[in-house]
């Protein structure tokens, strides 16, 4: 009798809980525990950025005070929002484990584009936009094509897309070589000085931290209900103040001067889009399964080839965005656009944030922290009055050691038994 | 055509009819001339030695693979399947030798593979009661669904390739070499498994290399040689038996020993000719 009682009496054990080999963290010292031990076996996730940016940034503002003054960051968020939207396209193509060495002078010929068709052909803005944005959608579909019906390796083909497209931005921008883009036009005050009211911006730095909180409370509230174990309450309170705390000074900060800028405010919202689509929908389920196993996602039912258009087809729309974007920024279209570092920035930001080479691995996020390191180490050279020589080997180097960080903690997972 | 593909399977009805059924991968023949069938409710082993064409034929069925010739009748229908996601809509599901598993992803995830609740907004907490259930029915022990495939073991991976095979209520369900990288426990979960599919009414095709298994779980044993059909035996068939139609020969180091042991042995062999 004495044992029903105890039955009786004992919670029942969470359904996740059952299994006594596996040491479960809890508290604050079990978060900081199961983080080390995490980073101890290669997941590194966001460590490395976070780590390079607080060097970058001590010693540009050791070198320059003006770096990190609030004139300066904000600028530096106008020039992040442009490649960091062609970056955005990368990670979605590196989560398949293909790349899309053609970004940056798909960007270009999108900007060339919009410059032919608005300026000169005298097309409304938004239209010229939208066809330059579905044109980057064909010839994305197109290097997809030849993947999946060819069986042409990514990178040949988007190499060969490079240089013919870079053919085709320099063919329609003609002899001129350059479009003027209207100063005043609503795009050139978008990429130029649009900053959002300061009251909007401290509203739209507390939603992060609202957000997190609601669903964290949702999924708790859940998976209560439902028997299996979840954080606590106390936890998800700290994250989302801290969070909250964070943005809030980082916006007071940026409001000392200019504020933060629209188009800024434009790249966060793709990347939170994406994170979204990425980790919530079956959709990018269906991509990082494809990334880490594509005959386990082929047999598993996924469309593995409509998955792949959709990579190939979004990186190259995202490209085309960011060259838009960068139009606005330099208020022209050139055949300079979208040559030179372009491309190397954006695929170099994906890396540096945590997106695996490899493939299966990373998130939207990523795009954005690696073009704040990039643009940093750029704006910082660019105010220590380096010549772009110098500038060109030190972005270089910067990629070489992401791309080592990389490789090695990806050993590392694998003799750890972390995917 | 008596009822539609997704209906209940009557009891010891035909699931899955093969008819000549032929896979040739350039000059070699992987499979020639297969005949195969499966009722509802039944067990069937497919052994042969390496490269005698079960992996091949398993691939066929599940879709993987389309065949060169022949015509695959399934539930009283002639089917084809361009992919595997048309053999899985049918009602086969199938746990392959690789297991086919993403490593990068979590066990919910890969249980959902293809089939998660809420496309457009994941219902994670449904997703993992149903795994833990599944897991639960199997025995299994996963120290967490929320782990990534690439940290659990052989054994761990095996079981939760056989959990997602289950998700779909197939029909039929085939299992290439189920028990190869299980220890003894799990092994006997896995054929406690297989019954209780059995049970439920469910066709099994099972591929093995271990004799012991078969004969503990198989209602007929096929067995195939260099991708043809080579006889179809009864679990109480003598290890010779198997050995000599597995092997084609009767005079071998295995049938040898036997010999030595037992001079004689029943026949229980029944050849099968359409």
């Amino acid at each position: 009798m004495t044992s029903d009682i105890k039955d009786d009496v004992a919670p029942a054990p969470l359904m996740d809980r059952g299994d006594v080999r596996v040491t479960h963290e809890a508290g604050a010292s079990g978060a900081i525990r199961s983080f080390l031990s995490r980073v101890r076996s290669g997941d590194l996730g966001s460590l490395p950025v976070v780590v390079g940016l607080v060097i970058i940034w001590t010693v540009f503002e050791s070198l320059n005070p003006v770096f990190l003054s609030s004139d300066n960051l904000a600028n530096l968020l106008f020039d992040c929002s442009t490649v960091g939207v062609i970056s955005l396209g990368i990670v979605c193509i590196l989560i398949v484990g293909e790349i899309d060495l053609s970004v940056g002078s798909l960007s270009g010929f999108a900007s060339a584009m919009v410059g032919v068709l608005w300026v000169n052909q005298g097309w409304p803005a938004w239209l010229a936009i939208a066809a330059a944005v579905s044109v980057g959608g064909l010839i994305g579909s197109l290097y997809a094509l030849l993947f999946n019906r060819v069986g042409m390796p990514s990178f040949v083909s988007t190499l060969s897309g490079l240089l013919a497209i870079l053919g085709l931005q320099l063919y329609i921008l003609g002899a001129a070589g350059s479009i003027n883009l209207p100063y005043g036009s609503p795009l050139v005050n978008f990429g130029q000085i649009l900053v959002m009211p300061h009251s909007v911006a401290y509203a739209l730095a507390a939603l992060p931290g609202l957000v997190t909180f609601a669903t964290g409370v949702r999924a708790i509230v859940h998976r209560r209900q439902a028997n299996l174990s979840s954080q606590s309450l106390g936890t998800l309170l700290v994250r989302a103040v801290a969070i909250t705390v964070a943005l809030e000074l980082v916006v007071f900060y940026l409001n000392q001067a200019r504020g933060v800028p629209w188009m800024f405010g434009l790249f966060v919202g793709l990347v939170m889009a994406m994170s979204y689509s990425l980790t919530r929908t079956k959709w990018g389920r269906s991509m990082t399964a494809v990334g880490g196993n594509r005959e386990a996602a082929r047999r598993a039912g996924i469309n593995v080839r409509l998955i792949y258009t959709s990579a190939f087809a979004l990186c190259s729309m995202f490209a085309a965005a960011g060259g838009v974007l960068s139009a606005a920024r330099l208020a022209s279209a050139s055949i300079q656009a979208g040559t030179g570092d372009v491309n190397l920035n954006a695929i170099a930001a994906a890396v540096i944030g945590g997106t695996s080479l490899f493939g299966g691995r990373g998130n939207a996020y990523s795009a954005l922290l690696g073009i704040i390191v990039i643009q940093s180490i750029a704006s910082g050279l660019t105010l220590i009055d380096l010549s772009s020589s110098l500038r060109y080997m030190i972005t270089g180097a910067v990629l070489a050691v992401a791309v080592i960080v990389d490789s090695l903690a990806r050993r590392s997972r694998v003799s750890h038994g972390r995917a | 055509m008596t009822d539609s593909p997704q209906g209940p399977a009557s009891p010891h009805e035909l699931v899955l009819s093969l008819r000549g059924v032929s896979k040739r991968f350039g000059a070699v023949s992987a499979l020639t001339d297969i005949d195969l069938d499966v009722h509802a409710g039944e067990v069937v082993a497919l052994v042969g030695d390496n490269g005698a064409g079960k992996s091949t034929l398993v691939k066929i069925l599940a879709g993987v693979h389309p065949p060169s010739e022949g015509t695959i009748t399934f539930r009283s229908k002639n089917v084809t399947f361009d992919n595997p996601s048309a053999a899985l809509t049918l009602g086969i599901a199938t746990v392959f030798q690789d297991l086919a598993l993403c490593e990068n992803l979590n066990v919910v995830a890969n249980i959902f593979l293809g089939r998660e609740l809420n496309p457009l907004q994941l219902d994670e907490v449904s997703m993992e009661i149903r795994s833990w259930k599944l897991l639960k029915e199997l025995s299994a022990r996963i120290p967490s669904v929320r782990e990534v495939v690439a940290s659990l073991s052989g054994g761990q991976r095996q079981t939760v390739a056989i959990a997602r095979s289950l998700l779909l209520d197939p029909k039929l369900i085939l299992l290439d070499e189920p028990t190869a990288a299980l220890g003894v426990a799990q092994t006997a979960e896995v054929l406690d498994l297989i019954e209780r599919v059995r049970a439920r009414g469910l066709g099994v095709v099972m591929i093995s290399h271990n004799m012991e298994d078969v004969r503990a779980v198989a209602d007929r044993i096929v067995v195939l040689r260099l991708g043809r059909n080579n006889g179809v035996f009864l679990p109480d068939a003598t290890n010779a038996e198997l050995v000599g139609a597995i092997t084609g020969a009767s005079n071998n180091s295995v049938s040898r020993r036997v010999e030595r042991r037992q001079p004689q042995g029943t026949s229980t062999q029944e050849r099968q000719q359409p």
